[in-house]
């Protein structure tokens, strides 16, 4: 039975930790770092007052929070953390432990720039950096979609067929600090989308099942030495577990959208406006919003353009992505991080790559934008529009259009 | 003649790297480059390098002279050296 749902007004870190809460996380290991701050003070506040039955270990730094996190899971919790930018990289080693052991774990992450010079403001360059890791990554476009993805991103990662970390990444200060009407579920509700407790999967070995956990009732080594006989295999299993999590994440995003009422696209891209669409942007994050009211406002004017948001990049959905935008004259990826002497920004690459065996395929121009936080005004996303209808009206690519750096000052 | 074992698929193995074999089947022991010997006149039976060896690789019923596990001894040289008589010699292990 659904219950009522409330409107609070949380801005996106405190709607992150709400959701933290109703999903009766057993282990919470973090670092402070702005711009996720809010997260860790506001669930050591709700375990202090009793809200949550958790364990929180303040860590001395990232790579411990997330060791500390690894363990937590291979001990079959529930595990959640957070951080941003510094202490993600810090985090790297410790990422492909959590995927390589399969370890079911949900992290929020902030987007903040990477220093240096230091920057505590947006961009996507601390997760961009990890996307190779093999651990899931869902893109927020507001605080709503940060507090249900992080519900949802439990129920993806502990599916039986996926079993790999999730991140779930908003906007730094544009999403984390800003207040808005977040609409939230009753804790039952939450707590029977979930699952009380973290299903442990059982592996079988030699015809015998164990359950896939640290038990000294049934003892298993976890991480042991795995040489070029079989580290190659278990390679190719969690290649294969991200590509299910692409059907485990729609799944999710349906039966959410059933108990909640809300839905993101098809839970791995949102089309707005694209049915006749000739020309799109394709983005992520925060930025979505400012382009779906551009959109709404060229539209007006009679023109035809559309915004392809990727909510997930890790699966990426090269599928969805091709059959989308396959009619579109052309399409201006923008990306929020830059990927140095590479041929364009990541998103930018897997995009104009996912397009290339099409024979009919759209135009494909790169703008990496809003770098430390540099603010994306209506008018350059405007800016974009033009510039790509003009690329399409005319049918080619000058060499100094490909990839172009928006609101940068000459 | 040595019996080769048929290596198995990545669908077959459990996931996340768990060993599903179990490390006696892994004979570590041809890492070794140097083998110890124990001088069953000069040991003293005090047990130290059963206590001491990082792989289990010496047995002892407390009693008797220790013995080493040559499948698994990699020839670390830690008995050797924590050894109290020097009843220990590493010698060049010829295979």
């Amino acid at each position: 039975m659904k219950g009522k749902q409330m409107v609070l007004g949380l801005n996106g870190d405190e709607a992150v930790a709400y959701g933290v809460k109703q999903c009766n996380v057993d282990v919470i290991a973090a670092y402070p770092i702005t711009p996720q701050t809010i997260i860790v003070e506001k669930i050591s506040e709700m375990v202090a007052n009793g809200e949550i039955d958790a364990e929180i270990i303040l860590a001395e730094s990232e790579h411990s929070a997330l060791s500390a996190c690894v363990g937590a899971s291979a001990a079959g919790a529930r595990v959640f953390t957070a951080t941003a930018s510094q202490g993600l990289a810090l985090m790297n080693e410790i990422l492909y432990i959590a995927s390589g052991l399969r370890l079911p774990i949900v992290m929020a992450v902030v987007n903040r720039a990477l220093s240096a010079p230091i920057n505590i403001h947006c961009d996507h360059s601390d997760t961009m950096s990890v996307r190779d890791s093999s651990w899931i990554q869902i893109y927020s476009e507001d605080a709503q979609e940060a507090y249900d993805s992080t519900i949802q991103a439990f129920k993806i990662a502990e599916d039986r067929s996926v079993l790999l970390p999730a991140m779930v990444t908003l906007d730094g200060f544009l999403i984390s600090h800003t207040i808005q009407n977040v609409t939230v579920l009753p804790d039952k509700d939450v707590l029977n989308f979930v699952g009380e407790h973290r299903a442990i999967p059982e592996i079988e070995m030699e015809g015998e099942k164990f359950p896939l956990k640290l038990d000294p009732e049934r003892p298993l080594t976890f991480g042991p030495l795995d040489l070029y006989d079989y580290y190659f295999e278990h390679k190719r299993q969690q290649e294969e577990a991200i590509k299910k999590a692409l059907s485990v994440i729609k799944r999710v995003n349906e039966e959410f959208s059933e108990l909640s009422g809300r839905r993101y696209g098809n839970g791995l891209v949102e089309e707005y406006k694209l049915e006749d669409a000739e020309v799109a942007i394709v983005n992520m994050g925060s930025a979505a919003g400012t382009t779906k009211y551009v959109v709404d406002k060229l539209r007006k004017r009679g023109l035809k353009v559309g915004l392809l948001r990727i909510r997930t990049f890790r699966p990426f959905p090269a599928d969805d992505i091709v059959k989308i935008l396959s009619d579109l004259k052309a399409v201006a990826v923008m990306d929020r991080s830059m990927s140095f002497g590479a041929l364009g920004g990541q998103l930018f690459i897997e995009i104009r790559n996912a397009l290339y065996d099409l024979k009919n395929r759209p135009l494909v121009i790169n703008y990496i934008y809003g770098l430390g936080g540099r603010d994306v005004p209506a008018k350059d996303i405007k800016k974009v529009f033009e510039e790509t209808s003009e690329i399409a009206k005319r049918g080619f690519v000058k060499k100094n259009e490909l990839i172009r750096f928006l609101g940068l000052r000459e | 003649m040595r019996c080769v074992k048929l290596l198995r698929g990545w669908r077959e193995i459990p996931i996340a790297g768990i060993p599903f074999m179990s490390s006696i089947e892994y004979k570590t022991g041809s890492w070794r480059a140097k083998k110890p010997i124990i001088n069953d006149k000069k040991c003293i039976k005090c047990g130290l390098c059963w206590v001491y060896c990082p792989d289990f690789a010496i047995k002892w019923d407390g009693r008797e002279t220790p013995k080493v596990d040559y499948d698994f001894c990699k020839g670390c040289g830690i008995c050797c050296e924590e050894c109290p008589v020097k009843a220990i010699e590493m010698v060049r292990d010829e295979g």
